[in-house]
């Protein structure tokens, strides 16, 4: 195995990282601002609200992203004559409203499981159904969002590889594309994309650890993991 | 203490509510007065709780086809309260009717319900703040009086996690008070203690009746307190006021056998 080719060709990673980053990232955001759009549609008592929030969210979990990635790429400027001017930007879009979609679901749930008394205190104290939404039951809800947010990018991350089938260059396609040349092992190449991959997935996790972390104290709650110290009460109402 | 001239607070016209098949109330009337202190019991399912709960307005009435008629209205302080006018006929009351009269009721839960992403101070300076419009200092300054009230000024900084059951019901009665409600609804707010904070929270309670006028509900199944704080029992069951009167009468001689009955059970705990 030729470890020194390997090497040599390193600095060629990076742009196409840059790429896999951006792409991650930029499509993390819409699908977070998505999630709760949709997410707060499709916890709403109205019909008129919550149905059409609930179509785009089946439709988008129910296709395959990949066609999704060529529709926006390649079908969406003939049928609709919208053309982007860089290939990414179908990229990112059809990731995030893919991820936003299923984010969404997450956003619902934990909103749903605020307990039915944090609501009726709210009433009871008189505030309108935004303040409640945005003072009460969103701060509570959050904590509980962050773990499978979490998974959900990293899955994402993985997912901005699928963008190569539009013809954007991200690390992925570079290690198929450079193992092929003379002298260059694929394998090799394809394990430098693993750990490159771990890294970034590693990275997410430590973030967003802090993240759920520093939202647990929000709530009062230490969310160190236990060592000889009992699980904190639960603090909706838990202590009696 | 209320006289029989003045005009009821609280009016329930012949109200129903029903949960699908199952009646809870049925054609009830009753009224409260100014100031008055109203001790509600009977069997679970009586009813009670969902008394509070439509006064609170987190459940709403079963409408009626011509409630001008066929009653099936809560009132409040002589204007409707359940209901609205609308081009001069009475409708069931809608979000912003209800935001504009709501403020006069405060309640009291059996779970506390304190906000758990809030700490004391914040608890029970939120909705002064944002539903009341007092500035952030004149906010915690009464907060501070209520909180001192019942004895917790030293815990303005904790999360309600950290208090105990007994602490955090008696933080949810300052929230409550805060907002300067005329009445206060008291649903069984020492069930969910265990039995020694009980005496904590219904001296403040017995406190508060003592110190101010405000008119007051209250679910119990705490005899004593019922017998000391109010100016009238009423026995429910099957959604209908079976018996009421002033607490003496009905705990030393009531006159149903559901009531004797009842008390027997409640007494023998």
């Amino acid at each position: 195995m030729d470890f020194e080719a390997v090497i040599e060709s390193l600095p060629r990673y990076g742009e196409p990282l840059l790429v896999t980053v951006g792409v991650t990232a930029a499509s993390a955001a819409l699908a977070l601002v998505l999630a709760f759009a949709l997410g707060l549609m499709t916890a709403s008592r109205r019909l008129a609200v919550r149905a059409p929030a609930r179509v785009f969210v089946e439709f988008f979990r129910g296709s395959s992203v990949v066609v999704q990635l060529f529709w926006f790429a390649y079908a969406m400027p003939v049928v609709l004559g919208v053309q982007f001017d860089h290939l990414i930007a179908a990229g990112v879009i059809a990731l995030g409203l893919n991820y936003g979609a299923y984010c969404s679901e997450v956003v619902r749930g934990a909103i749903a499981a605020v307990p039915q008394g944090q609501l009726e205190a709210s009433v009871a104290l008189n505030l309108t159904p935004l303040q409640r939404m945005r003072l009460v039951v969103l701060p509570q809800a959050w904590p509980e969002m962050i773990p499978s947010l979490c998974a959900f990018a990293i899955m994402l991350l993985k997912a901005s590889a699928l963008v190569s089938v539009i013809g954007i260059l991200d690390i992925t396609w570079l290690a198929g594309l450079i193992g092929k040349q003379p002298g260059q092992d694929r394998l090799l190449h394809y394990a430098v994309v693993l750990v490159i991959y771990f890294v970034l997935a590693w990275l997410i996790w430590t973030g967003m650890r802090a993240l759920e972390r520093r939202a647990k104290r929000g709530l009062g709650v230490d969310a160190r993991p236990a060592k000889g110290r009992l699980a904190p009460a639960v603090a909706a109402g838990g202590a009696r | 203490m209320p006289s029989p001239t003045t005009e009821p607070l609280i009016e329930f016209d012949r109200v129903d509510k029903s949960f699908g098949d199952l009646k809870v109330l049925d054609e009830l009337s009753f009224r409260v007065d100014p100031g008055e202190r109203v001790t509600l019991i009977g069997p679970s399912g009586s009813g009670k709780t969902t008394i509070l709960r439509l006064l609170m307005t987190l459940e709403r009435v079963t409408p009626k086809a011509d409630p001008e008629r066929d009653g099936g209205v809560v009132w409040l302080e002589g204007e409707p309260y359940s209901h609205m006018e609308k081009r001069g006929r009475l409708v069931p009351a809608n979000e912003q009717w209800l935001r504009r009269r709501r403020s006069r009721v405060g309640m009291v839960f059996q779970q506390f319900n304190l906000f758990p992403n809030m700490k004391v101070l914040r608890n029970v300076t939120e909705a002064q703040v944002h539903v009341a419009g007092r500035s952030k200092e004149e906010a915690e300054a009464k907060a501070l009086d209520l909180l001192d009230l019942v004895g917790l000024a030293e815990k303005t900084g904790e999360y309600p996690s950290r208090l105990s059951g007994g602490q955090q019901q008696r933080v949810a009665i300052a929230r409550a008070l805060a907002m300067d409600p005329d009445v206060l609804l008291l649903d069984e707010v020492t069930s969910a203690l265990d039995p020694e904070l009980v005496a904590d929270v219904l001296a403040v309670l017995r406190d508060v009746a003592g110190s101010t006028s405000i008119t007051m509900l209250c679910v119990t199944h705490e005899m004593g307190f019922a017998r000391d704080v109010s100016d009238r029992v009423m026995m429910f069951d099957g959604g209908r006021i079976v018996e009421q009167g002033p607490p003496e009468a009905m705990f030393s001689e009531p006159q149903e056998a559901r009531t004797q009955d009842f008390l027997r059970a409640v007494l023998a705990e």
